[in-house]
């Protein structure tokens, strides 16, 4: 791998607190290495924000591989940028060149408050949670994990949809501000397993509910939460999802 | 003396008569009773939903912005179980046996057992919970193996599997949430413990998005608030893991146990340059397969598919014939270590060995012919389908080495080298996980518990759960059915007021120094006084100068540290100056703690005391106790020691070969 160093400038979302309306500010960094994740380059610019005695640039970021869902970043007009598959933080240099704009904004949706330049608050996906993304067990109910089995296919399906990291991309890219993948993820997690059976029906009604408590907007099936997730998580689960909320619907009792 | 409370009786009897003979709190009366919980990772989210669910009113808080964040979402490769699935000899005298001689016999038998027991009830718990573990065609649970044992009892999802099973726990705890019998404080940082009458009834924490202070009671505290990895700046911990709430815990009372325990990770991603931030783990399990290997050639220009196999050494299956490349973390890292410093070491830092798949790829793919009985396959496609197999079970992995490093894995072996990855010390508790101050808890990798000198792989999950899930519901009944005469105190008592007045006035403190060095410099600063002292291998000349340097570090940081911002605002170098405050202070200590043990023993390498063949010296006549460490005044600590009786278990020189 060649690795090269690169002038970049940053074209950045700066914007007090919630209520401060916000606008675009310009920076200009030097001698970014390719080998540098993203964030450390804004880390970099962040020390010579420091040093010039300036208010440092607030984003989100914590496990810095890719799993805690922490970091967010529209880049160039794509939630965590160019590369597929792929959160900001395991976004690197070496997908810029010398002397290229970048510009950086935070996550836009009514239910993702700015809480500061780069930093959202997405409380909603946590609440869509409460309302129903759980299986109701009790610590020590249990019985042997191998009492039942499950077919290896539902359960690999399973894992593919638990792996959404709740970043919230989805949600940036739809044009609706549709929250309908997150909320797909974690219903079709539970649907696939036959632990999540009883409470089927009660779980798919009130999260449904909450997501539209919370402002997120309807989903047009335009796919572009698919094409930004960070985990691939595969827009037929919001098929399923509708299927079970159809299912729902007809059985529920009156 | 410390007491660490432990039941008589045998040890396979001890737990199951605690719980036979603790105090009980009735419904009626849990609902009095407020509990906080510090800390949403396995060991926190798992007690406070437990906890709710019981009845108790508790409160939980966490720094970042949901508590599915924790950092042991980060965990890669799977937790330990003692169920014998695989019917290949395991049992729960099995893990226990393993854990403490892992732990290079520096742990306390009686709570590894007590952890050994409950490891199978997490695992149905979970799967209860609807946690995806990786499964086998006829649909029951896959395992796999992890270093430092010869049978297969770790459970996985992936490579994800502290991803799961915190979702799991993070689901039960919003579920609690939603019953309103638990609180949430997302964005909070706690920043001091209140002490009434010598026992913990509160916190005072900060909300990180307006700068506020706030009061919180609790009739008992549990800090469930993870590693201090981060002291040595780099680490594989994620960036916002850090000491201060064990710390604050430490100077009002809480002693600390074995500081200077640290687990450095033999498979990590190397250092690239200065402007590194973190290092990235690759996960234990890659040692299932992998194999591990530097040139036979000191300073070897070649790269690496064109050094024959007769020109490759396979140090750690030729040092460890009975582990090969499954021993233990501690030995797998000074072995890589002892390499590259004899001038053996790859890639252009030469700081890095191979760890290469070219072996199991082909393996795989001959046992994928094999399943379809076909003969006179090409190689081409022999390697293919062994790909398809690896990517099944570390594609995740392989994907973060590529993003990272810009080389494909599956072409390429590896590089690697070892980094810092947990902290096995931490706040001293007792048999009940309860602190030497009464009323405080800590659980999780905050605690000093179960580890000993050295954790084994997929071990650090289950005592989380462990503890959250098992054991506090049991203990903490034990301290609050005393408590049931006590009323909620209001935060308007003194000693609320007067500890929220200590916060603010070192928050003013630092806020008003206005110097020239950045946080992140002087956090650097210390990691390298650290890494380089009172990293992989340690000796008195080096720790002694630590010490000095550590000391004036600390004094340069209250003098001139730049913090930009204001109090009253979202501002996260303030944040990280107050954690890095604490780190110098917590490295000082470390340094301390490895000076007076003069021994090896699993992860601390004293230069020293090794054998003949530079493996780890123990000197079990001087130093078979846990040091637990009281805070006096600035620079100054008191050392107190828990012996440890081995009752079952006779120790012995580990032995990997
Ligand atoms: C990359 C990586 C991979 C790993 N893989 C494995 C593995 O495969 N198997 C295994 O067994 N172990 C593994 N480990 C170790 C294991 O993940 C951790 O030891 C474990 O998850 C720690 O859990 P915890 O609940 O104690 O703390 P954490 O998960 O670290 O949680 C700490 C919590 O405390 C909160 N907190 C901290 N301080 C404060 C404060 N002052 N105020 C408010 N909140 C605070 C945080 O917000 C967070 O919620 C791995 C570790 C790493 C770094
Ligand atoms: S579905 Fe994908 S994009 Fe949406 S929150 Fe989950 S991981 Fe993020
Ligand atoms: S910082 Fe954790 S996913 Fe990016």
């Amino acid at each position: 791998m060649q690795h090269y160093n690169m002038n970049l400038t940053l074209k950045v979302w700066r914007q007090k607190n919630k209520e401060d309306k916000g606008g675009f500010q310009n920076y200009q960094v030097k001698d970014i290495s390719s080998e540098m994740s993203f964030l450390e380059m804004l880390d970099v610019l962040n020390e010579q924000l420091i040093r010039d005695g300036q208010d440092p640039i607030a984003f989100d970021h914590d496990c810095r591989e890719g799993i805690c869902g922490m970091c967010s970043l529209y880049i160039n007009g794509k939630p965590h940028g160019d590369w597929k598959a792929n959160t900001t933080c395991q976004l690197h240099m070496r997908a810029f060149k010398d002397g290229e704009t970048i510009v950086i904004e935070p996550w836009r949706a009514g239910a993702f408050p700015v809480v500061k330049d780069l930093v959202v608050d997405r409380s909603a996906f946590d609440r869509i949670i409460q309302a129903g993304g759980f299986i109701s067990v009790n610590t020590g109910n249990a019985v042997d994990g191998n009492s039942l089995p499950i077919n290896k296919d539902a359960a690999d399906a399973a894992f593919a949809a638990a792996m959404c990291i709740g970043c919230g991309a989805c949600v940036a890219a739809c044009k609706n501000a549709s929250a309908m993948l997150f909320l797909s993820a974690k219903v079709s997690h539970l649907a696939l397993l036959p632990q999540g059976d009883p409470e089927r029906k009660s779980r798919v009604f009130n999260m449904v509910a909450q997501m539209d408590k919370e402002g997120f907007g309807a989903c047009t099936n335009t796919g572009a939460c698919e094409a930004a997730c960070p985990k691939e998580i595969s827009i037929a689960n919001i098929a399923r999802l509708n299927k079970e909320y159809l299912f729902a619907s007809i059985t529920a009792e009156k | 003396m410390l007491d660490a409370k432990i039941p008589a009786g045998s040890l396979d009897q001890k737990w199951t008569d605690y719980k036979g003979h603790c105090k009980l709190v009735n419904p009626a009366n849990k609902r009095k009773l407020e509990v906080i919980v510090v800390g949403t990772g396995l060991a926190g989210a798992s007690a406070a939903a437990s906890l709710g669910e019981l009845g108790y009113k508790v409160k939980v808080f966490c720094f970042q912005d949901s508590p599915r964040r924790a950092h042991s979402i980060a965990a890669q490769g799977g937790i330990n179980a003692a169920k014998n699935y695989q019917n290949d000899g395991d049992s729960i005298f099995r893990l226990f046996y393993d854990t403490i001689k892992g732990g290079d016999y520096r742990a306390r038998e009686a709570n590894v057992h007590r952890l050994a027991e409950v490891s199978g009830n997490i695992i149905d718990q979970c799967v209860a919970q609807g946690v995806p573990f990786a499964r086998e065609y006829g649909g029951l649970l896959s395992n796999r193996s992890f270093g430092g044992t010869q049978v297969q009892r770790t459970f996985y999802a992936a490579g994800q599997t502290g991803q799961q099973l915190l979702i799991g726990a993070y689901q039960a705890l919003e579920r609690q949430i939603a019953l309103g019998n638990v609180k949430m404080y997302n964005r909070h940082e706690m920043l001091e413990v209140v002490i009434i009458d010598e026992k913990a009834r509160g916190i005072i924490a900060r909300d990180l998005v307006n700068g506020n202070l706030e009061r919180h009671f609790g009739h008992a505290v549990l800090l469930c608030t993870g590693g201090y990895g981060n002291v040595f700046y780099l680490s594989t911990n994620a960036m916002g893991s850090n000491v201060t709430a064990a710390w604050k815990a430490h100077k009002k009372g809480a002693f600390f146990g074995n500081p200077s325990f640290t687990q450095i990770h033999p498979t990590c991603i190397p250092v690239s340059g200065d402007h590194q931030s973190k290092l990235t783990l690759m996960s234990e399990s890659l040692r299932n397969d992998g194999r591990i290997w530097v040139p036979k050639k000191q300073g070897e220009t070649r790269k690496a598919n064109e050094i024959p196999e007769e020109e490759r050494d396979y140090y750690l299956e030729r040092r460890y014939p009975a582990f090969g490349n499954l021993v233990p973390r501690d030995v797998a890292s000074r072995a890589a270590k002892e390499r590259c410093d004899a001038g053996f070491g790859v890639g252009t830092s030469k700081q890095a060995v191979y760890l290469d798949f070219a072996d199991a790829i082909k393996r795989y793919g001959k046992i994928e012919i094999g399943k379809e009985g076909r003969e006179n396959v090409s190689e081409e496609e022999i390697i293919a389908l062994g790909k398809e197999v690896v990517k099944e079970k570390y594609g995740n992995l392989f994907d973060m080495y590529e993003k990272i490093t810009g080389e494909n894995p599956y072409e390429l072996p590896m590089r690697i080298y070892p980094a810092v990855h947990y902290t096995m010390g931490g706040l001293w508790v007792d048999y009940e996980l309860m602190t030497t101050v009464k009323g405080l808890y800590a659980l999780g990798e905050a605690n000093f518990s179960d580890h000993g000198a050295n954790r084994l792989g997929a071990s650090a999950l289950m005592q989380g759960l462990a503890d959250g899930y098992f054991v506090i519901p049991y203990t903490i009944g034990n301290y609050l059915a005393d408590e049931i005469y006590n009323k909620s105190i209001s935060t308007d008592h003194e000693a609320f007021v007067t500890t929220e007045k200590e916060v603010s006035n070192r928050i003013e403190k630092l806020m008003s120094i206005k110097g020239n060095i950045s946080v992140e410099t002087f956090h650097k600063r210390l990691g390298k006084i650290m890494w380089d002292k009172c990293g992989m291998a340690r000796n008195a000349q080096g720790l002694e100068q630590a010490i000095t340097e550590i000391q004036q570090l600390k004094k340069e940081f209250w003098s001139d540290v730049k913090i930009p911002g204001a109090i009253n605002e979202f501002n996260p170098e303030l944040d990280k100056a107050g954690r890095v405050a604490d780190f110098i202070e917590l490295g000082e200590l470390m340094c301390i703690d490895a000076l007076q043990r003069n021994e090896s023993c699993g992860g601390h390498f004293r230069e020293e005391y090794q054998t003949n063949e530079g493996e780890a010296l123990r000197d079990d006549s001087n130093y078979m106790y846990v040091s637990a460490w009281e805070h006096k005044q600035e620079h100054t600590w008191e050392l107190h020691k828990e012996t440890l009786n081995y009752e079952v278990i006779k120790p012995t020189q580990r032995n990997y070969k």
